[in-house]
């Protein structure tokens, strides 16, 4: 080895060598730009991913604020009970899925081991009820109705019951005070999506795993008041989960107390009288089909007039709000969404449609005067309206010779509104409507806040419909294709009907504009709509937008934040009109109106009542029975959906409303039992300086017994035909 | 200086003091390569300092002792000095002479991890457990015979001068002697040291000078393999989860994504200047699985941050520049050869440790050199550096 040679580097070598120190070199340089890209250029977003990948959250939900009613009743609040809850990742690790924990967990609580495996399993599209729609990362609740005997039994043996919690957990409750469900006014809550909590990421009130969360009636359009904040504390955890300190508390905020308008007296009366409404006309036989009245729906709306507040809103038929708490059984759900049942998820208060009758009235005399007429001139009252070889029949084909607008009202005369209605789609070019046509009837349903939302603060409001000429173009284009196909020249009634459709439909009939004039064909109004239309004349012309909330008061009492009335609107009319039409709904319960006979021996003098009736009908069905009425403070709105007449089905419920809230006999003296509102609830509950508010006591509604129903001595006889 | 050196230069320098010699102009500490020397102490520095923060709250490896595994690092790194001046003290060239014993010794010792004298560590069926908390990996020791006994055979006959380059025979000869102790190493199975070995055996044929075809063949010899390997079904479905996972870590995020996720995770949330040490929250909340071995750049990447971490590639830089330009100084083809078997052991291994660490490379179980806890690792990444300091010294100083 002493004779080294003094160069062994072929050139071969030598590039090899140079080769490999470049590509030595580009690892390196590889290395060193990932590592540029991982800790400069997406640091920020690694480093928030290690903030949560340490950080378990703990979440103590905040109990939801209670609803109170204007006394300061609670209608929801909550209640301690003890929730066994399982949680779905622990169980899915488990070699059967959890069957045999489950199995056992159910002998203990004596359920069915099904229906604890259906409780938490979870939602989706082919799935029935029960299911869990929530997170499946939160424990989920197996029974809210855990005996103290059975969580101890679960607590002791927590090996046998891995992944099973029995605590003591604030739950939902809706207590129906007086009998006051309030169902779809307060609506019901449902555990939080996955999809919301995106959703609600990044907004000021984001969403917990644990939350529940308002999904129908003021539970979900107060929601965000409602749910508070829950207490989070973070602890920092390592990778087995064992905490190694905690980093901070996010203190929680118990939810608001949201003070409604409703009076659960006034509400129970108002449920009460509704449903007793419906069975009583159910046992009456309609004279036109000759069967028996369905009264397959009906809603009520007591509304103060100068504030456009709801003071009661009950619809039929109807459920216990309960019945959601802790998660619907599959047997609930079925009821609660079947046709059988009628739906009564639905508030037909606000989502009812259904013609408006001779309710609708008061807009065609305004639309008269509107364009024109004189209130006072006398119009004749025929008993019945041609057209084209047609025949418009008034109510029973009784004529009263020419009377004023104010007596059309009082005697709802169909005729001379047909004859108003006909001669304004005259003036306005018939069939080839003028360019600047006024379209006085439906304009000023419009902007008597037909056909348009009232914004009452409760969700999934209906907007009913007013068939303009606009609106008739757009229904016949969606519709041409089926009618043309359906309809057959001289075929039956229907096939006539889709025949004519086919070819004109899209034109507005004479006939369509005579229907429109009492609120018939296609007309279609809710029953918080005529509320508000009515409230409005009762208060000078004001259109509310109705609220069923009235403040949120904090947890602690001390911050009040009134919900304001707000207004969305006048009536197109003026003073003058407005105190026509006011005397003239007036007449209605006067003697001869068609309401009189449901309000003999009302103190007139001290109460003025205003009423309108209304029988709408419809097409294949039985007819609707509307009631609208109005004093300077209330307005109550009534309808019964296949009920018969409006003051035959509407009337005595609608008059036992007033005597309760009023506190009046039927002879219209005090009554014993005394007023129950005898105007509208001015202030707020008193909230105590810890921040909770008493509860007045509330007795259920008593009804008035047959005995205390029985009419005074009319000043005649009770008309032969109402309306 | 030992005087049975004869080929000491100083042997013909006039006598010297022991302190003299060390520091005159020609003694061999003057001539080490100190930046490789300062750069591997550095690296090892670091590397206890991060072993210490990965494993002080580990007390279930630490056997309570927060201290443990510092004292452990520091103690390997001290053998390795050893072993690294031991390394230089013989010399390359007189361990040339020792090949033939030390590549038999170290196919017994692999083949013993076989017996039932071996344990399975990891999944790797690679370790002799010594006792008293000892235990070797004997395949860290093949790659360095694997380098010389190559080296020996393919410059033997070219440092004689009767050859430009090895010949075929030569070549086939050098390439059974490497397949031996891997086939061994692949039984194991421990596919990480293999992989290593493969890019060490390329780098040593490149740098013999052997033909072209040579060094292509095994390329495409290796490329076809490994997709025959892959279609054949040969790996068991762990090691395919793996590369599945180096891809695409969402895939399973809570089974074999989940290393390199949280890999990612430590080193992305480090940011410029890192948390610090002992700071960082993956590191104490111990989410980074085998971190002082496999996945010890992570605290640093954590802890130190890109400045840190880029030291590290620094250092590692250092070394290997330094190989590279030793490897091209050195005029006898053996030196040439060793030098570019441990550059491409070098370079391969932190490649893939970091890049595993950094998400592009798949994971397999390699150490990263001299910072990653581990004696046999540390042991023979110091002989390395005291190879190539042998090659630095014992170059003639006309050359």
């Amino acid at each position: 080895m002493t004779n080294v040679p003094e160069t062994a580097r072929t050139s071969r070598v030598h590039i090899r060598l140079v080769i490999m120190q470049v590509l030595v070199f580009s690892m390196l340089i590889t290395l060193g730009g990932r590592l540029w890209f991982l800790q400069i250029r997406n640091g920020a977003e690694y480093y928030h991913e290690a903030k949560s990948n340490h950080v378990q959250r703990v979440v103590q939900p905040a109990v939801r604020g209670s609803i109170i009613d204007a006394r300061g009743v609670a209608l929801a609040d909550n209640e301690t009970r003890l929730v066994v809850s399982a949680s779905r990742t622990a169980l899915m690790k488990m070699k059967d899925k959890g069957k045999g924990v489950m199995t056992r967990l159910a002998d203990v609580l004596d359920m069915d081991p099904k229906e604890v495996m259906d409780k938490v399993r979870l939602c989706d599209s082919q799935t029935p009820k029960p299911c869990w729609n929530g997170s499946p990362y939160q424990p989920i609740p197996v029974t809210l109705e855990a005996t103290t005997q059975q969580a101890l039994q679960l607590r002791e043996r927590p090996e046998e019951f891995p992944g099973i919690t029995a605590e003591p957990t604030a739950v939902r409750r809706y207590p129906a005070p007086g009998g006051a469900r309030t169902s779809q006014v307060l609506g019901y809550l449902s555990p939080v999506t996955d999809e919301e909590i995106q959703k609600a990421k990044d907004t000021d009130s984001p969403h917990l795993r644990s939350d529940q969360v308002g999904r129908s009636g003021i539970e979900r359009t107060y929601d965000r008041q409602l749910r508070g904040k829950a207490e989070v504390t973070s602890y920092e955890v390592d990778n087995l989960g064992r905490v190694m300190g905690q980093t901070k508390s996010d203190p929680g905020i118990a939810g608001s107390t949201l003070v409604t308008s409703i009076d659960a007296r006034v509400q129970a009366v108002a449920e009460y009288e509704l449903q007793d409404a419906m069975k009583v006309v159910r046992n009456e036989t309609d004279n036109i089909t000759g069967r028996k009245y369905e009264a397959d729906s009906g809603a009520v709306v007591v509304m103060e007039a100068k504030t456009g507040r709801i003071v009661a809103m009950a619809s039929q038929p109807d459920y216990d709000p309960n019945a959601w708490v802790g998660g619907i059984s599959g047997k609930d759900y079925a009821r609660l969404t079947s046709k059988s049942s009628n739906y009564p998820l639905l508030n037909r208060g606000i989502q009812g449609m259904a013609p408006a009758g001779s309710i609708f009235k008061v807009v065609s005399a305004s639309a008269a005067v509107r364009a024109g007429y004189k209130f006072d001139d006398k119009y004749n009252c025929s008993s019945s309206y041609s057209l084209g070889g047609r025949s418009f029949a008034n109510f029973e084909s009784k004529g009263h010779g020419p009377i004023t607008l104010g007596d059309a009202l009082k005697f709802s005369c169909n005729t001379v509104f047909y004859a108003l209605g006909h001669k304004e789609w005259q003036r306005d070019g018939g069939l080839s409507p003028k360019k600047d046509a006024h379209d006085w009837f439906y304009r000023t349903a419009r902007e008597f806040g037909l056909g348009s939302e009232t914004g009452i603060d409760l969700p999934n409001e209906v907007t009913g419909r007013i068939p303009d000429r606009k609106w008739k173009q757009n229904f016949w284009k969606a519709n041409k294709n089926a009618w043309c196909k359906q309809g057959k020249r001289g075929g039956t009634y229907v096939e006539q009907i889709a025949y004519e459709s086919c070819l004109e439909g899209n034109q507005l009939k004479a006939y369509d504009s005579i229907n429109f004039a009492i609120g018939q064909g296609d007309v279609l109004v809710t029953p918080i709509q005529m509320a508000t239309a009515y409230s409005a004349i009762s208060n000078g012309g004001t259109l509310y937008n109705p609220t069923v909330g009235k403040a949120v008061i904090s947890p602690d009492g001390k911050h009040v934040e009134m919900i304001k009335p707000q207004s969305h609107g006048r009536l197109p009319i003026g003073a003058k009109t407005i105190s026509d039409l006011d005397t003239g709904l007036r007449s209605v319960v006067e003697p001869g109106g068609t309401a009189a006979w449901r309000f003999g021996g009302w103190p007139m003098d001290k109460i003025p009542m205003h009423a309108k009736t209304g029988t709408a009908q419809v097409y294949g069905k039985q007819t609707t029975s509307w009631l609208a009425t109005y004093t300077k403070d209330f307005t109550i709105v009534m309808t019964i959906s296949q009920g018969g007449t409006g003051s035959g089905a509407s009337g005595p419920a609608v008059r036992n409303l007033y005597n309760a809230i009023y506190g009046l006999t039927m002879d219209g003296k005090p009554s014993p039992k005394g007023a129950l509102l005898p105007g509208p609830q001015a202030g707020l509950p008193r909230v105590n300086p810890d921040g909770s508010i008493d509860s007045p006591e509330i007795r259920p509604y008593v009804p008035p017994s047959p005995e205390q129903l029985e009419p005074p001595v009319l000043a005649g006889p009770p008309p032969t035909r109402h309306d | 200086m030992p005087t049975a050196n004869k080929f000491s230069v100083s042997r013909y320098a006039p006598e010297r003091g022991a302190m003299a010699k060390l520091t005159a102009r020609d003694s061999v500490v003057r001539r080490l390569d100190w930046p490789i020397l300062l750069s591997a102490i550095a690296l090892s520095f670091l590397g206890a300092l991060l072993v210490w923060s990965a494993t002080r709250n580990r007390t279930s490896l630490n056997q309570g002792d927060p201290y443990y595994f510092l004292a452990r690092h520091a103690l390997n790194t001290g053998i390795g000095l050893v072993l690294m001046i031991g390394t230089v003290w013989l010399g390359h060239r007189t361990l040339r002479g020792a090949v033939p014993v030390l590549y038999g010794l170290s196919l017994v010792l692999i083949l013993a991890v076989l017996t039932p004298l071996g344990a399975t560590i990891n999944g790797a069926h690679a370790w002799i457990v010594i006792g008293g908390g000892f235990s070797l990996q004997p395949s860290e020791f093949v790659k360095i015979t694997i380098i010389l006994v190559m080296a020996m055979l393919l410059a033997t006959r070219v440092d004689a001068g009767d050859l430009a380059h090895p010949d075929h025979r030569t070549v086939v000869k050098a390439l059974c002697l490497a397949a031996a102790p891997m086939g061994i190493v692949m039984l194991m199975p421990d596919l990480g040291s293999v992989m290593v070995m493969i890019v060490i055996v390329l780098g040593v044929l490149l740098a013999s000078g052997a033909s072209n075809r040579w060094v292509l063949g095994l390329m495409g010899a290796g490329a076809s393999g490994a997709i025959l390997i892959w279609q054949l079904g040969v790996l068991d479905e762990y090691q395919i989860n793996r590369f599945a996972a180096f891809a695409n870590p969402e895939l399973d995020p809570a089974g074999v994504g989940y290393n390199t996720n949280q890999a990612r995770i430590a080193i992305g949330s480090g940011g410029l200047t890192g948390s610090g040490l002992f700071k960082g929250s993956q590191t104490t909340g111990q989410f980074v699985p085998e971190q002082q071995t496999d996945f010890v750049f992570t605290v640093a990447g954590e802890e130190l941050g890109f400045l840190g971490a880029g030291l590290i590639l620094l250092l590692l830089g250092v070394i290997l520049w330094r190989a590279c330009m030793i490897a091209r100084e050195t005029t006898e083809l053996y030196g040439t050869i060793v030098c570019a078997g441990i550059i491409a052991w070098f370079a391969f291994q932190s490649f893939e440790n970091i890049g595993m660490t950094l998400g592009i490379m798949p994971v397999a179980g390699l150490p990263l050199p001299f910072v990653s806890y581990g004696g046999s690792s540390m042991f023979a990444v110091w002989v390395a550096i005291g190879l190539l300091q042998s090659i630095k010294v014992q170059r003639p100083l006309s050359a």
